[in-house]
């Protein structure tokens, strides 16, 4: 899946050396996780991860099923204890010391049958130290807000599933969270709801909220994350901003000749697909050179190749987890994304 | 913490309360009622055997063995009749006793005493044992100055208000009365509290809780819920026998004043019932949690009622038997501890082993929610592929380390 995004030259670097940690600069991390270790059974779930998550960010965790995602999500909430390493939420290393600053939608969702819509959204926000009047007022006005205020007074099971998602959603942030972490957000809601939830989040994040979720389908996390964790098999090979993931990678060239054979072709590398066109003419996509585009260029004008069309198509997020996790992970989480209600 | 705990036990209270169920848990009593009046009548048994009434002795050494020796040579005539003795005290020749004092300072199952000698007894104790045992121990008496069948000696007689065996079978009485009531109270509650978090578990909202809320705090809450709503049944259930004892005539005089008194006894049984309860509760809460469905539950059912059966004997034992190590057992023995401390409050006026009693069980209550709050977060939260998670029986995952199916199968 090539990033259409076309770059200015010189612009791309290789960063097969780039630290797996994105540098903090000066922002303040909301989540700081230092070789956080977890077994079940003798199963190590997820093993060594580190994450720094800058506030305000909006941060993505992509990796198949089993990759290990829910769990560091777990331990970053304190739902589990870690087996080994740090973890530090919100200066925390003690999630629940700094529950009332969290919001959290679990993968399963659920809320109780016989509560009301907004008397629900009320519980979640008591739970996380909202006083239950000020829940219930809030709550009331978030339905109205999101369009769900003829819902109020309904009872949960009186409700269509995505509508119940939807009251869990706006119940983990009824007390106005500065750390949102959203599991799989995306499953089980149609197009138009997904597009709703995005335009959340990335609301969410211009208020200074930081938003993390895990994933099944990279085209979320390529729209809406700064940063990306990509998780496989418990380990994080990668994280860091999603262009540093890309950059993982060289871009790609994709170059049209009106011959397909001359002097010049000493230039293009020896790997380089072609495609042939009956007038003679020829495509040619090859990773770019590590020389650069200039001695190519130099060299096709040189050779009268009759350049048509040059463009170096920098590599989408797809193409970075597959060339960092690896073909089998990319498989799965596919795989993952084609299920339904995925 | 409590403030969570609050929250949690307020959601549980009022869906509970305004359910369909509470009417159902409202005539539950009336079940464990039959077991309890079948397991009164075994522990009546138990009570007959264990207290036994004994006649002491306060005489000079020969005419006490000289008495006992004549007791066994007669028990095969009068079997049942023949009173079983001891010595109390043995007297220097022409010593007066006042019999009827140390009749009063005995602890033991001492029904009368029979003081001066094999050819002038005195027997001392209240009018109906006394009467009962007047025939009995002149034939003894007569056998231990070997004069034969055809001279008994007359047995005098001094009638006491009331004696230490009476007055210990009348509170043994007391005490097995309150047993029965607190087993009853808190087996009422065992079903629903072993169901308690299937309701999360299948609402799939435990994950919603557990970020939120320390576990500790979860399962506190849920234990303070039922407290409260069995507290509400107890108030009716209470009305209701309050009614019907008073437009019937009855009322607690039928049994023997409790030797704390019947304020702080009753007191007592309302904090022991809360710590059994929580207790129970603690454990049952734990065990059922590890259930993913109804039907688990249901399975689980019948051992933890049998379990509650047996901590109920085990204490209701005990209690005939206080001062003995295994009455501290029981007393020591956390689940037991609340029932075997009632038993000792009707029998046993000391207030300070009730302290002590309070503030080892709300450590153990501590410790037991602690610790299911620690399973239940390393059994139950658990995530990660299935296929390395082999599906266990609800006893093999108590038994060791396992899957569950209710966590979650995901990344």
């Amino acid at each position: 899946m090539p990033h259409p995004m076309k770059m200015e030259l010189g612009q791309w670097q290789t960063a097969g050396n780039a630290p797996l940690i994105a540098e903090r600069g000066d922002r303040t991390l909301a989540i700081e996780a230092k070789g956080l270790v977890k077994r079940f059974d003798g199963f190590t779930a997820v093993d060594g991860v580190d994450l720094e998550v800058p506030e305000g960010a909006i941060y993505g965790v992509l990796g198949p099923n089993g990759a290990g995602k829910t769990t560091t999500l777990r331990m970053l909430l304190g739902i589990i204890d870690p087996d080994a390493g740090l973890r530090r939420v919100l200066g925390s290393e003690r999630p629940h010391e700094v529950a009332h600053a969290i919001g959290y939608l679990p993968e399963e969702r659920g809320l109780y049958p016989s509560m009301k819509a907004y008397e629900a959204i009320a519980f979640v926000g008591a739970l996380r130290g909202l006083p239950l009047t000020e829940g219930r007022i809030r709550g009331r006005a978030l339905l109205e807000e999101h369009g769900l205020g003829y819902a109020a007074d309904r009872q949960i099971r009186q409700l269509s599933k995505g509508m119940a998602q939807q009251v869990q959603l706006l119940a983990c942030l009824v007390h106005e969270p500065r750390l949102v972490i959203f599991d799989e957000p995306f499953s089980g809601l149609d197009a138009l709801n997904q597009g709703k939830l995005e335009r959340m989040m990335r609301a969410l994040a211009e208020r200074g909220t930081t938003v993390i979720f895990s994933t099944h389908v990279i085209a979320h996390a390529e729209r809406l994350c700064d940063s990306v964790a990509i998780i496989a098999g418990g380990k994080v090979p990668f994280a860091g901003p999603v262009d540093l993931a890309r950059d993982r990678i060289r871009p790609q060239v994709r170059l049209e000749t009106r011959r397909d054979d001359g002097l010049w072709r000493g230039a293009i590398p020896a790997d380089a697909r072609r495609e042939r066109k009956a007038d003679g003419s020829a495509f040619w996509y090859f990773p770019l050179p590590e020389s650069g585009i200039e001695p190519l260029l130099r060299a096709l004008i040189e050779g009268d190749a009759g350049i048509l069309s040059l463009s170096i198509e920098r590599a989408g997020l797809h193409d970075a987890f597959v060339a960092i996790a690896g073909e089998a992970a990319a498989r799965a989480l596919e795989e993952n994304a084609e299920e339904p209600g995925r | 913490m409590l403030q969570a705990s609050l929250i949690i036990a307020r959601r549980d209270f009022s869906a509970i309360l305004f359910s369909r169920s509470f009417f159902f848990f409202l005539l539950g009593p009336l079940f464990p009622l039959i077991i309890g009046v079948v397991a009164g009548s075994v522990s009546n048994k138990v009570e007959s055997a264990a207290a036994r009434p004994v006649l002491g002795l306060a005489m000079t050494a020969s005419d006490a063995k000289a008495m006992i020796a004549a007791g066994k040579a007669l028990e095969g005539g009068l079997g049942n009749a023949a009173p079983e003795m001891t010595i109390i005290r043995s007297v220097s020749p022409g010593e007066k006793i006042d019999a009827a004092q140390v009749l009063k300072e005995q602890r033991g199952n001492i029904a009368a005493m029979l003081t001066g000698s094999p050819r002038a007894p005195l027997l001392t104790g209240t009018e109906g044992q006394i009467a009962q045992w007047r025939g009995p121990v002149s034939l003894i008496a007569a056998q231990a100055l070997g004069n034969g069948p055809q001279t008994f000696p007359e047995v005098a007689l001094a009638s006491t208000a009331t004696s230490t065996a009476s007055e210990r079978t009348g509170r043994m009485r007391t005490a097995q009365a309150g047993q029965t009531l607190l087993f009853l109270l808190t087996m009422m509650l065992a079903g629903m509290v072993l169901s308690n978090l299937v309701e999360e578990k299948a609402n799939k909202i435990i994950e919603v809780l557990a970020a939120a809320v320390p576990m500790d705090a979860v399962f506190f809450g849920k234990l303070f819920a039922m407290l409260a709503v069995s507290f509400v049944g107890i108030a009716v259930w209470g009305s209701v026998f309050g009614g019907a004892a008073m437009l019937s005539g009855q009322s607690l005089s039928m049994f023997v004043t409790p030797a704390v008194g019947w304020p702080l006894f009753i007191a007592l049984g309302v904090t022991y019932f809360a710590m059994a309860y929580l207790l129970l509760g603690s454990v049952f809460l734990t065990i059922g949690s590890m259930a993913s469905t109804v039907r688990e539950v249901q399975t689980l059912s019948m051992p933890v009622t049998m379990s509650q059966l047996v901590v109920f004997f085990f204490a209701s034992f005990a209690a005939a038997q206080q001062g003995s190590m295994l009455a501290f057992a029981a007393e020591a023995f956390p689940l037991s501890s609340p029932f075997a401390m009632l038993a000792r409050a009707a029998q046993d006026g000391a207030v300070m082993p009730h302290l002590l009693a309070l503030g080892w069980q709300a450590v153990w209550v501590a410790l037991f929610v602690r610790y299911g709050a620690k399973l239940f977060r390393s059994r139950v939260m658990k995530s990660g592929p299935a296929s390395v998670k082999p599906k266990r029986s609800l006893f093999a995952r108590l038994a060791r380390d396992s899957g569950s199916p209710a966590a979650t199968h995901a990344g």
